[in-house]
């Protein structure tokens, strides 16, 4: 009895990561071919980047002056839209949670929801929300707002499914009713995440905000419009670079304040 | 004859997988006596112990405890049954990232509007009795720590000031010291002897260890494979009595 047995024959070929390999393989090789993906056609026309390079490569200092108040601005949206995003998530995720709500028509309703509003791209968000309340800020406000709230609450649903039920069944046991349950028990084993996803959602829509601008929703996007529609480089550089300063700020600053939290 | 604390008739549970839990089981507890329950894993123990404080419901049969049914409490009447039973886990189930006070002052949030407990809003008395709960097991030095720094014996008995918070009539403890060395499992079936013998408090505690049933139990319950095969009193307990208990294991083992 007490032998290891012979593995098959599968099992002594791995043959399922072989098939998985070759499946995966074909796949991109068919991909490429029909989207006629050509390494010619890309190192032909790289000429065309050096000499836009080459144009970038004298900013317009002065410029610096305009862009500083949309960019803070950019920054304001996101704050603003990440924060509204998450309040309405909270909710939507603790009843989307596997192990809070034990009702399966109710779960399965908020996360189709869930499902159809992470769907929607920012961009198309973006131009609807434009559309909507027309073109400024708030159309932005209003577009990370709803990314955010469908981003966040899958990670917060996911976040609290992962908890020690334990916990809660001594709660439930010393007779709390639900919303204790969630405050005394599920709430203190999920803040930490809960802020740590809170700054990367940030982080996200600081970068998808300086775009979202392209389409009319305020920020420093506009004005990467103007400067690029009037072939001014020397502008759009400027641009370019405060968003990369700010992009690396918000991305440091939330990495060290996640790396604290653990 | 006085009323028994708690009835159990006819109790019989299986779960919706179709395991039978539990077999027509009949109990009796009288205040103030301290129950260990022993039997296999597997055997029903912690299901029979659940069915009190309804955390599992039952299929069939009826429990009363001081004379009123409680099978069919919803609710608040739920709630109002289940802060008046103290439980305590073989995992302890403290929140681990909450401070020891504010663990122990969970507890009390059955006598708490939701409001007021949310915004943690907790009387002076009732902050005061967090102390003297934690005075009881001897944890008091320990009430700002976080409850995942303390020791697996610390916070078992943090676990137990938690459910004194409750005022409760009866304690059930599921194989509270599964997880502990054996120097701490003294101190926390201490703890539970004393509650019983100074507060009165009625214990039921499951238990794999028969030296440990027979040194602190005043009555001892045998459960098999769902069904209830033994109940004597300790006075009347052999050693070779859990042979009939165990009867199987042996065999299992071989």
């Amino acid at each position: 009895m007490n032998e290891v047995p012979k593995r098959t024959f599968a099992q002594r070929f791995h043959l399922k990561f072989v098939a998985w390999s070759v499946l995966f393989i074909v796949l991109l090789c068919g991909s490429a071919a029909l989207t006629g993906v050509n390494w010619g056609e890309f190192f032909s026309n790289i000429g065309q980047f050096f000499s836009l390079i080459g144009k970038m490569a004298h900013p317009d200092w002065k410029y610096v002056q305009i862009v500083i108040q949309p960019v803070i601005q950019t920054l304001q949206m996101a704050i603003v839209g990440t924060t509204i995003g998450t309040l309405v998530a909270v909710p939507f995720s603790v009843v989307a949670a596997r192990n809070l709500v034990k009702n399966p028509v109710i779960r399965g309703i908020i996360r189709f929801i869930l499902n159809l509003v992470r769907t929607l791209p920012d961009l198309l968000l973006a131009a609807i929300m434009v559309a909507i309340v027309g073109i400024g800020p708030s159309a932005g406000v209003w577009t990370l707002a709803i990314f955010s709230f469908g981003m966040i609450s899958k990670l917060f649903y996911e976040s609290i499914e992962t908890i020690d039920n334990g916990q809660l069944e001594a709660l439930r046991a010393a007779g709390a009713n639900y919303f204790q349950i969630i405050v005394f028990a599920v709430l203190p084993q999920v803040i930490e995440n809960f802020i740590s996803y809170f700054l990367y959602t940030f982080e996200i829509n600081v970068r998808a905000s300086t775009v979202l601008g392209y389409l009319g929703a305020g920020g420093i996007g506009m004005l990467l419009q103007q400067s690029l529609d009037s072939f001014d480089y020397s502008q759009t550089a400027v641009i370019i670079l405060a968003t990369l300063i700010v992009v690396l700020v918000i991305d440091g600053l939330s990495n060290y304040l996640r790396e604290k939290l653990d | 004859m006085e009323e028994p604390l708690i009835d159990i008739r006819n109790v019989s549970k299986v779960y919706d997988s179709g395991t039978v839990g539990l077999k027509n089981i009949n109990l009796t507890i009288k205040k103030g006596e301290f129950v260990v329950v022993v039997g296999l894993s597997g055997a029903g123990k912690s299901t029979l112990l659940r069915t009190i404080n309804r955390m599992h419901d039952v299929t069939d049969g009826d429990i009363l405890i001081e004379g009123k049914s409680i099978i069919h409490y919803k609710g608040k009447e739920l709630r109002k049954l289940r802060r008046k039973i103290g439980m305590i886990f073989q995992n302890f189930n403290l929140v681990k990232r909450s401070s020891v006070q504010r663990n122990v002052l969970s507890g009390r949030v059955g006598y708490y509007s939701t409001l007021k407990s949310v915004l943690g809003l907790f009387s002076k008395e009732d902050k005061q009795k967090a102390v003297d709960a934690l005075k009881q097991v001897k944890m008091a030095d320990k009430i700002y720590s976080r409850a995942d720094e303390l020791s697996g014996g610390q916070q078992q008995r943090v676990a137990i000031a938690r459910a004194l918070m409750q005022d409760p009539k009866i304690m059930l403890a599921d194989e509270p010291i599964a997880s502990l060395d054996p120097l701490t499992t003294k101190a926390v079936m201490d703890e539970l002897k004393e509650l019983n013998r100074k507060l009165g408090i009625t214990v039921i505690v499951n238990l794999h260890s028969v030296p440990l049933a027979m040194q602190y139990a005043d009555r001892i319950v045998g459960l098999r494979a769902g069904q209830l095969v033994y109940d004597k009193p300790i006075e009347e307990v052999q050693e070779a009595d859990f042979d009939s208990i165990y009867e199987g294991a042996a065999k299992q083992n071989e």
